[in-house]
Parts: C-alpha cells; structure tokens; sequence
C-alpha cells in the first residue's frame, strides 16, 4: 500500500475491520490506551506467578483471597508516596529524599506517641494516635518545605537537595532514639497498618464499595451533563454504560474479594474469648474487607487526582513541567508551586510514615530504606516522563501495584532477594523503554 | 496614521535602562506608541529590542526610566502587573506549556473556574472554540496537546491568548517568524484587524518587508542605543537599512 493512496481509504473498509473496531471502541469510552497496556501488565504478571506456582510448586497461591488482600496493604505505603513523586517529576524535578523521611518521620512519632503523649494524656487515650499522625504529617510538610526552599529559593538543584536530604535524614532518624527500634506503638495508631483488626469489615467493605459505585456513576453522569450544557459531542450511551458497569464491577469484585478474605482461626479465638463469643465447632468466618491503608490510599489517589485535574494548582504543574518560561511569563509564580509541592510531597511521607510504622508496630530507623527508589520506579513506571510535563496520578498507583506484585510474587515462588532485585530494576528500564515506543508511535 | 500621534499616547518608555553585568543592554532609550497605531522595533541581534520590549511585558524590570500608560505613570515588576494594564505579548518562542491543550494554554494563568473554584474545563473549551472560530476557523484540534500542532495553528493559539483578553497594548515578537506565506499573510491581516479596533501594536521585526507593509512608524536600535525613530511613510528600504547597520539617521526622518 503506498502512501498515496492511504488515506483515501474510507474507514471501516474490510482490510481494517478488525483493528478499526478496537480504535472506535476505545475511542468512544475515551480509554486511556496506555491505562489498557497497564492493566495487561499487571493481569500478566498476577495469572504468571500464579500459574508458576499452579505447575512447579504444590498449587498457586498468588491469585487468593489472602494474598492480594496482603498486596493491596503492601502497596500503600509506596503508593502513597508514588502520587506526590508524580507532581515533583511532572515539574522536572527530583525527590531522593522520601525513604529517609519516612524513616525520620516515623521514629519521631514513635517516640511521640510510646514515650512523651502517654505522660500528658495517659496510656491508651484516643487523642493519642490523632496526635501523633497530625505531627507525623506536620513534620513530613516541614521538611518537604525546607527542601523546595533550597530548591525553589536557592537555586541549588533538587538532585542535590534531596540527595543530601536522603543521607541527612537517615542520619537523623538514628539519633531520634540513639537508634533503638520503639515497639509496640500505640494500639489505635496501629490500626492505621492494617492487620485483622485494622480493616474495615464486612460490612464496612459493602458500605465503602457502594458509596464508591454511587459516586463513580454520579462523575460520570455530571461529565455528560457538562459536555451537553456546553453542546459539546458525547460519548455514545452505549460506552456511557460499559464504563459504568466496569467501573462498578471492578468496585465491587474488590468488596467480594476482600470479604472472602477470613481472620485467622488464632485471631477468632482471641476475639470470641474477648467478647464472649461461642465459636462453632466448624469455625466463625469473619471477613478482613478492605484494609485501613487502603482505604487512605484510595482517599490520597482521588485528592490527588483531583488536584492534578481539576485546580489551578494542578494545572500549574502541568505547565511548569510543559514549559516553565512560558509558566512564568503567564504571571504563574513558579517558585512558590515548586516550594509547595515539596511541601506536599513531604506531606504525603509523613503519612506513609504512619502506615508504614503502623503495619510494622514499630518505629525502627531502618525504615523506608530503598523507598525512594522504589517510589520514584512506581511514578516511571505508571507513565511519568522524566523529561517533565507528563503524568497520572492512577498510573502511578497502578505503578507501585506492579512492583509490588512482583516483589511477592518472587517470595511466594521462593526467589533470593538478589534475583528480585535484578528483576525489579529489568523491569524498571523495559517499561521505560516500553513507553519510549508507544509514545514514539502515538506522535 | 502619522497625524493623529498628536494627543497623549497609549504607551510611553521613557529614558528606560537595563544592564546585565555591567553591558549596558537597553541605554536610554525613549519610544512611544498610539493607539491604532503599530510601531516596528528594528535592529541587530543583540541590539535591545527584545529586552526593552521585556520591560514592559513584565519579564525584566528596568533599572532606570519610567513607564506611562494613557499618560500615567505604572510599575510593571511581573507579567502579572503588564497583564491588569491589558498589555499582552506573544512571544517569539510563542510560549506554549506544549503539554496543555489550546484552552489550557488560552487561560493560563487565568484559567475560568466553577463557583466552587474548580477548573471549568467545558466553559474555557467554548470559549476557545468561539475565538478560534474568529481567527482560524480551519482550527479543529481543541482536545491535543500543543505540540501537536503545527507552526501556523501554534501561533494561532498564542494570537488567540492576547486577543481573547482585550489587550489594549500588543508586543509581538518576531510573529512571522517561523510561518509560510499563507499564514504569514493570516497574521498580517489580523494586525490590520486589530489596528482597526484601536490597540497599539509593537511589532519586533527583521524582514524590512513586512515593516514597511505593516508598521505605521519604525524605532531602530544598535548597541543597546535608539538611532531613531521614523515615519515609515517618509522613508525607504534603503534609509531603514541605513539606520540599522550604520546607525545613521537618514536626513529627512523627524
């Protein structure tokens, strides 16, 4: 076929049927084809390590109940800290500094909340756990502010800030406790990580799931609305109710799957023996639902997303990173956006700071090692360019869930920690270049 | 159009300085500008123009000198100060976020928000799609990024910006610059356009053509230095050449 006479082919002639039916469908959903790409990663993955396990090891045990409710906690803390990196690599910058600030963050309010709230409030008392994460996160803006003030203020590059930031603050979470590890932590605060009792339960899950349903269909019935008060095209009906139903389904195929998820019969006896319950002789089956850390997670992922979408701060970032002379000269004050997104980002590792902390019930200044790493992998890999100006906040969340699928999924089939992370930064360079391509092809 | 620069004009830069470490960029220099009326900037690279220009855009703060707008004195120190005195620029570089669409490059910076104080996105695209509508109607691609489009429908977009605010004084860089014919003559008849509707227009230029087909008076500047300013209308090719590589004024300019 030469190029001439391409284009003159009218669409949806025989020889493109195929491949121009996939093109209408997605362009009438308006599915992000990169999302689509993603998402078949993932599926790969998770049906790869559970069918190694299937026919070289006695069953599969990475698509159960059990372990992708462990995944999704796993994932937070990363995830977290994922969609704050993404603004800070949208504006051309860096943050080296996370992991270290989470370790910082962490060992502070473990000291807070175990050695120096108990004695104003006294043991157990409510206010402690508020306390300690308001301190936490407090303390995670405060850093990130002083960074973005070199940054931003100083001109010294974020490479080197944060840089310097990461072994600065590794240090200084040594000395918060001479480098003991403060263990256990308060017993609300603990919640925040997850674990049996840290989750919402049965019911709660369906609450969540349904609240999640009614809200998605409500965007996207005011996103119709929008676009015909504006007599602007709309999506056919017909992919206006595939996205709902895909949407709904996703929501609540994860409410099913978390509520199938049970406690362990040791943590039912426990709870029986404290509530006086009698346990049948074939067991009480009591649901986990969605973890605590998820559920943060999920809230942190719709703010952010909403922030980088639908305010002038997000718009912002976006133009910085698109061009940051043009930013300027449109009366946009780029130095105080980039201060404030490293407030932000040092925000968001505060409070992977009490997750992590809180999932682990205890604060040790070892925490949050490598975690900058793995952040910054999640954001590249969910599609943030390091070149600037391009990113999503669900890529990613999606990111860090690739990572972490494949950090379990090479412990459930007994890989070394050597090989994991050889494949992890594999993985980390090909999805890179991946992306390289389709963006290549897509222009 | 030289008879009516009678009355007080739209803008004046009057004996406006900038050095940069110690190179004297802009040296004194004094132009004005009427309303109706487009005024070409010429000179070398290096020359000045586009520092001066700066001055009044927002971009550099002059060291010394004074700007009146409609005869009164105003501090321009941010784009931001030039923008709440109507003044918009495009520059040579257009300065598009390539990574934003048409409308958000259109309101950047003063983006249209719900009573909520989020982004309307529908209403800025409308909006767009209005005054695209006026100035390229062949314009189709609102929902892509900039960078997607080409050199003509870039520059469109960067016109649209200055346009859409009701711009009284307009700088434009270079605005041909990195056009073909047709959409080089597109831009010609929008200044005439605007001229019509009584903005000022600085035009920087290098071609000599379009000055003299477009610009009413002509500034030149060598070595951070005014050599002169002109009646295009008294003048030829050659004078303005004269005045731009010799820095010498031809006898019979005022």
């Amino acid at each position: 076929m030469s190029d001439q006479t391409r284009p003159t082919i009218p669409h949806g002639s025989a020889a493109d049927l195929p491949a121009n039916a996939l093109k209408r469908f997605l362009k009438a959903t308006e599915i992000d084809t990169r999302l689509l790409g993603m998402a078949g990663a993932l599926l790969a993955i998770w049906v790869g390590f559970h069918l190694y396990g299937v026919i070289f090891r006695d069953g599969g045990a990475f698509l159960t109940p059990r372990n992708l409710w462990n995944l999704s906690v796993q994932t937070s803390s990363i995830g977290i800290m994922a969609t704050g990196m993404v603004l800070v690599i949208v504006t051309r910058n860096i943050d080296l500094s996370v992991g270290s600030v989470l370790g910082f963050v962490a060992m502070i309010m473990g000291v807070m909340q175990v050695n120096i709230l108990p004695d104003y409030l006294g043991l157990g008392s409510p206010l402690i756990w508020v306390i300690t994460v308001i301190i936490g996160m407090v303390m995670g803006a405060l850093v990130g502010t002083f960074n973005g003030w070199l940054i931003a203020y100083r001109g010294i590059p974020s490479f080197i800030v944060t840089l310097g930031g990461l072994m600065f603050f590794r240090g200084a979470a040594f000395l918060v406790a001479n480098g003991k590890t403060i263990s256990p932590v308060d017993a609300d605060f603990a919640l925040l990580g997850g674990g049996p009792y840290g989750a919402v339960g049965f019911w709660g899950s369906w609450v969540v799931g349904g609240l999640a349903c009614i809200g998605m269909l409500w965007m996207l019935q005011s996103g119709r609305a929008n676009r015909q008060k504006h007599q602007f095209a709309l999506r056919p009906l017909w992919a206006e109710v595939f996205m709902a139903v895909l949407g709904c389904g996703l929501i609540l195929g994860a409410t099913l799957l978390v509520n199938s998820y049970p406690w362990p019969t040791g943590i039912v006896k426990n709870y029986a023996l404290a509530n006086n319950i009698t346990v049948p002789p074939e067991g009480l089956f009591i649901s986990h639902g969605f973890a605590i850390p998820v559920l943060i997670l999920a809230c942190v992922g719709i703010a952010m997303t909403f922030l980088m979408t639908r305010t002038r701060f997000g718009r912002y970032v976006f133009a910085i990173g698109g061009n940051p002379e043009a930013a300027a000269l449109s009366g946009i004050n780029t130095k105080w956006m980039l201060l404030r997104v490293y407030a932000l980002m040092g925000m968001l590792a505060g409070l992977s700071a009490v997750v992590s902390s809180a999932r682990l019930n205890s604060a040790t200044n070892a925490l949050g090692v490598f975690d900058e790493l793995y952040v910054i992998a999640a954001a590249v890999i969910g599609g943030t360019s390091l070149a600037g100006g391009v990113g999503t906040i669900y890529g990613a969340i999606l990111g860090a869930l690739v990572m972490e699928s494949l950090r379990t999924g090479m412990v459930l089939i007994g890989f070394d920690t050597s090989i994991q992370s050889m494949v992890v930064g594999v993985v980390l360079v090909l999805a890179v270049y991946v992306d390289n391509i389709y963006r290549a092809k897509s222009k | 159009m030289a008879l009516a620069n009678t009355g007080t004009p739209l803008v004046e830069l009057r004996d406006i300085s900038i050095s940069f470490g110690g190179i004297k960029a802009v040296d004194h220099v004094t132009v004005d500008l009427y309303p109706g009326e487009v005024v070409g900037l010429l000179g070398h690279n290096g020359a000045g123009k586009s520092t001066l220009i700066k001055c009044l855009s927002g971009a550099y703060k002059a060291d010394a000198g004074e700007i009146l707008i409609n005869g009164h004195k105003v501090e321009i120190n941010n784009p931001r100060d030039a923008r709440t005195q109507n003044i918009e620029t495009i520059y040579q570089t257009l300065a598009l976020a390539d990574n934003l669409n048409a409308a958000a490059n259109l309101f950047l910076g003063r983006e249209l928000v719900s009573s909520r104080g989020f982004l309307d996105e529908s209403a800025m695209e409308a909006e767009t799609r209005k005054i695209m509508a006026r100035l390229n109607p062949n314009f189709r691609k609102f929902d892509v990024p900039v960078s997607a489009l080409s050199g003509g429908q870039r520059q469109s977009v960067a016109i649209a910006r200055a346009v859409y605010f009701n711009a009284k004084i307009l700088i434009m860089d270079e605005p041909t610059a990195a056009l073909g014919p047709h959409e080089t003559q597109m831009v010609a008849e929008l200044i005439q356009e605007l001229k019509r509707q009584g903005l000022g227009i600085f035009l920087i230029e290098h071609d000599i053509h379009s000055v003299m087909k477009l610009c009413d008076r002509a500034s030149v500047m060598k070595n951070g230095q005014l050599v002169g300013t002109v009646n295009v209308a008294d003048v030829t090719d050659d004078d303005i050449l004269g005045m731009i590589i010799l820095g010498k004024t031809p006898a019979k300019a005022a």
